[in-house]
């Protein structure tokens, strides 16, 4: 069965055809053309495709579009604030946290939705936040390096 | 402006990555694009009696259906990349037609409006197999009276590469001291977070198709689109993606896909993509690694070698897709020592599994575990410490050039050029606090911990030849365009040659723009392997930016009534010795040299098209070099490993930009330790892969890589005018053996005598003598009951998994 459905993606409504097994991230990326998000498993293990769907962070190759039907979903292009790189993009870049760059709006939305909930005070509960998520580049020393200073900036 | 090389300039690829803009190919715009999925064999050796379509070309949005059978002006085999004149080669198709050969081998092809359509009409096909036994180790492929992996050859054996110097058999006779190991590496593969994709367009109008391909060598992949097709090269233009979502060795390679994919949309006219999914890239992109080794050295009484032979079985795959990773191994076994006499003998072994070529490593950390855990033998054996026996056997620092006394794929000598072995050596050393740590360990032990401490040195062929290239170019806009045929996956090219062009014009980096991997742009180039490109394109733009220098001198000074001499830049600008009053932009000397007036004669003494194209062929492999020391405990009932320190001597040269570099050698270590801890595509007896998801193939998390201490040495290569070398692979090809070696002294805490735990710690110091045979343990007063020792635990294999120090612990008999 293919439905309309109508999301709300970085504030902006969309409104869209979904047939019932159309996931949340094909959705996104050919639906609405937002292909920043990426799919690198499509079985919930690598965490690139990770959004925040209503303030959690979510695997969008684990859910169906329809099932997003109403909400709110932020996305890697809803990061940057007035065209410019926020505070954990930049710590991204300063701290060279990413190499290829394919897993890394994964990694920043899994942050994201991390860091809202609390500072992360410690190299140990930076490589928790991050377990979740896939880098076959960097060997993680820099991502912990900004997650760690992002978190400090915020929370100070 | 100079100074570019050598800083940790940040990355220009970074705003668009970390904003969602990225180009990956499955991010490209290609509106209209029908989807390609591939139906594959479920089997690992079945004969195809037939293959029926009808159904699945009735399915809802399917555009055609194509077996092998229906490709037949493509069904050609794709060439090994490295060959060999003994080798037996079994031709690899594209799609074969009367016999599969391993687990994901395509059979079929399907083309519809979309990927999900695509996969239901996959679900339609029939095919009528008749399955054959599959051989899943090179131990069955040799087995006597093994089946075939393919039905028609005659052997299992591909080849048989031997390599000799000095003579090992004598010297291994006569020597005071000889051990033996045999050490198994297991297969692992690459998994780039993107995996494979191509994408093509045919344009009737011109006759031309253009491939967008994830590829990380672009011209290769048009050569053989060229040979295949019949066509003209400059009909086929292959694109690697600005974006490619890393690469890690699977990526350089040909697959029947490539061929597939641009083909289709010739036939129908129509924008085609393929995009792996991850399920596909498990049973069908090149993996690696799978050797066993049977080695045997021997020493004198000081711990210095005397000969070292090796019998290695190598795991080919299915088909052979190249010789590179055996031919690496063979020449990698001697590593960073003197070693007088040399035989190694590699036997490469048809088995139904996924084809083998490079993984980031490439045949070097097999054959590094080989030596580098025989090292520790050795030192076990005579009672040394490990340190100082790899002190005892190293190449000096004054004695490059070093011809190591046996060949180079190449054939020509194997030669490193340049290096200081020893003071890596004893920078790890210094860095990890190597005695500190000696008690530490000890301390721990007297605690009934598990401590243990590893070490190991490599070296690394990098640069390789033939060839790579750049063009520089003045464009319109009065920028400066470096285009290398090289394709990047993340290593950050955009950044790292717009440092060496800026360098060797002498311009400011804001002025250079770099496009790579696309045949379109540039003819020649070889492609992004052998960590190569830094030794290769760099000294192509730094050669080719000194004469564009030239060039934009030249036309400056005529233009501004001076001697080329006399010219310097200043921002966009080329000024008669810094005074901005008489000076002229680089747009304007576009103007003149490239737009030109139509019909008008060019000003006097200019000449046209500030155009220059550089490629630089290296006289042979430059050499980098490392040591990794790691402290490990070890949890004997579980198996379980924690790395408590880490430490990396890395010697790739001179360094164009010193935080990319940190990041491919500490990126490079985490793939190490998934090799050397996690990583294990395993396979049943039937050839069935039984880890094709990443809940079964353990890929490192942040939580498993540790934090590693890294230092540097910059022995430049004299082989190239920037003395650089690579840094893509060094950071994994020592780790598994590192690993290994202070999981192995980590376990040596618990031998046992006569069944019970001996708990006490050893303070003499001594280790009792290792290998299989059961050894008097010296200065127990109690004679009868340890007139006998068992081993200490053996770690023979990597990745040493829980289960496999487990079994270790418990077949040493405890």
């Amino acid at each position: 069965m293919t439905d309309n459905i109508t999301v709300t993606v970085n504030g902006k409504q969309h409104t869209a055809t979904a047939d019932d097994r159309l996931t949340l991230a094909d959705f996104l990326r050919e639906k609405l053309r937002l292909t920043g998000t990426h799919l690198g498993c499509e079985h919930g293990v690598c965490g690139a495709c990770t959004i925040i769907v209503d303030g959690s962070a979510v695997r969008s190759c684990l859910m169906l579009a329809r099932q997003a039907d109403g909400a709110e979903l932020e996305t890697v292009e809803g990061l940057a604030e007035g065209g410019k790189l926020n505070r954990l993009q930049q710590a991204f870049k300063d701290n060279y946290a990413l190499q290829c760059g394919f897993c890394t709006p994964g990694f920043l939305m899994s942050v994201t939705a991390a860091l809202r909930e609390g500072p992360v005070r410690d190299e140990d509960e930076a490589r928790d936040v991050l377990s979740g998520n896939i880098c076959r580049c960097t060997g993680y020393q820099g991502l912990v390096d900004a997650v760690l200073e992002t978190s400090k900036e915020m929370h100070s | 402006m100079t100074g570019t090389i050598g800083a940790s300039v940040k990355r220009r690829e970074d705003d668009r990555l970390l904003t969602g803009r990225g180009r990956y190919l499955d991010d490209l715009d290609l509106p209209d694009a029908l989807a390609i999925a591939f139906l594959r064999s479920p089997h690992a050796h079945a004969k195809i009696n037939s293959i029926d379509v009808d159904e699945a070309l009735q399915a809802p949005g399917v555009v055609a259906v194509y077996r092998g059978s229906d490709l037949m002006a493509i069904h050609k085999p794709l060439a090994p990349k490295v060959q060999h004149p003994m080798l037996k080669e079994l031709p690899r198709y594209p799609i074969p037609c009367e016999e599969v050969h391993y687990v994901g081998e395509p059979v079929a092809v399907v083309v519809a409006e979309n990927r999900y359509l695509a996969e239901d009409a996959l679900e339609l096909i029939d095919v009528d197999y008749d399955v054959l036994p599959a051989i899943s180790s090179t131990a069955a492929a040799l087995a006597e009276g093994a089946p075939l992996a393919h039905s028609d050859a005659d052997s299992n054996v591909a080849v048989t590469l031997t390599q000799r110097c000095g003579d090992a058999e004598a010297a291994l006779n006569s020597a005071p001291n000889r051990l033996s190991g045999e050490f198994r590496v297991m297969r692992g593969g690459g998994h780039s977070m993107e995996a494979r994709a191509v994408a093509a367009r045919f344009e009737p109008a011109t006759g031309q198709v253009t491939v967008w391909d994830t590829t990380q060598s672009p011209h290769y992949a048009r050569q053989q689109l060229s040979m295949i097709y019949e066509m003209a090269e400059d009909d086929i233009r292959v694109i690697a993606p600005p974006d490619v979502g890393g690469g890690f060795g699977p990526k350089a390679q040909f697959y029947g896909e490539e061929v597939v994919v641009p083909w289709v949309a010739m036939l129908l006219g129509r924008t085609v993509k393929w995009v792996e999914d991850r399920q596909e890239n498990f049973v069908s992109a090149m993996m690696e690694r799978g050797q066993t080794h049977r080695i045997e050295v021997g020493f004198d009484d000081d711990g210095k070698l005397l000969a070292v032979r090796d019998h290695i079985e190598h795991d080919q795959g299915a088909y052979c897709a190249g010789l590179q990773v055996p031919s690496i191994t063979t020449s990698t076994v001697p590593g960073p020592y003197k070693i007088p006499n040399i035989h190694t003998e590699l036997y490469a072994c048809y088995t139904n599994m996924v084809p083998t070529s490079s993984v980031r490593g490439a045949g070097r950390p097999q054959a590094v575990f080989a030596m580098e855990r025989m090292m520790d033998r050795i030192a076990e054996h005579l009672d040394l410490d490990p340190a100082e026996v790899r002190r005892r056997n190293l190449i000096q620092a004054d004695e490059f050039p070093y011809r190591v006394g046996i060949t180079f794929r190449d054939g020509s000598p194997l030669t490193y050029d340049s290096g200081d072995f020893p003071a890596l050596l004893e920078g790890t050393l210094d860095k990890l606090d190597y005695e500190r740590c000696k008690r530490e360990r000890d301390q721990a032990r007297a605690e009934g911990r598990h401590v243990g401490i590893g070490i190991a040195v490599y070296v690394e062929g990098c640069g390789l030849g033939p060839y790579e290239g750049a063009k520089l170019r003045l464009d319109n806009r009065g920028k400066i365009l470096v285009t290398l045929a090289a394709a990047g996956q993340g290593q950050g090219y955009e950044t790292v040659y717009a440092q060496i062009a800026a360098e060797a014009i002498g311009v400011d980096m804001d002025l250079i723009e770099v496009v790579t991997g696309d045949t379109g742009r540039i003819p020649f180039g070889q492609g992004t392997f052998a960590s190569r490109i830094t030794a290769t394109a760099g000294p192509a733009v730094y050669n080719a930016g000194h004469q564009l220098r030239e060039r934009l001198k030249d036309t400056a000074a005529h233009l501004l009534g001076c001697a080329p001499g006399d010219i310097e830049f200043d921002g966009d600008r080329a000024t008669f010795a810094g005074d901005a009053e008489k000076s002229v932009s680089l747009q304007e000397i576009a103007r003149v040299a490239n737009i030109g007036k139509h019909g008008i004669t060019l000003p006097k003494g200019i000449k046209p098209a500030i155009e220059v194209s550089s490629y630089f062929a290296p006289e042979r492999a430059a050499y980098a070099s490392g040591a990794h020391a790691a402290v490990v405990e070890v949890d004997p009932d579980t198996g379980g490993v924690k790395v408590l320190k880490y430490v990396i001597g890395h010697d790739c040269g001179n360094v164009i930009n010193p935080r990319l570099v940190d990041g491919q050698v500490i990126g490079g270590f985490a793939h190490g330790i998934g090799n050397a801890l996690y990583e294990e595509p395993v396979y049943d007896a039937e050839g069935q892969p039984q880890a094709a998801s990443y809940l079964d193939y353990t890929l490192v998390s942040a939580a498993e890589v540790p934090r590693v201490e890294l230092f540097h040495l910059h022995t430049p290569s004299p082989l190239n005018p920037l003395g650089a070398k690579g840094a893509g692979e060094g950071g994994t090809i020592p780790a598994p053996a590192a690993i290994a070696n202070a999981v192995e002294d980590a376990l040596r805490s618990i031998r046992h005598r006569g069944g019970v735990e001996d708990g006490r710690p050893d303070h003499s110091g001594k280790q009792p003598p290792g290998g299989r045979a059961r050894h008097r343990l010296e200065g127990d007063a109690d004679g009868a009951r340890s007139a006998t020792i068992q081993r200490s635990p053996r770690i023979d294999y990597a990745p040493v998994t829980p289960h496999r120090v487990a079994t270790a612990v418990r077949e040493a008999g405890h």
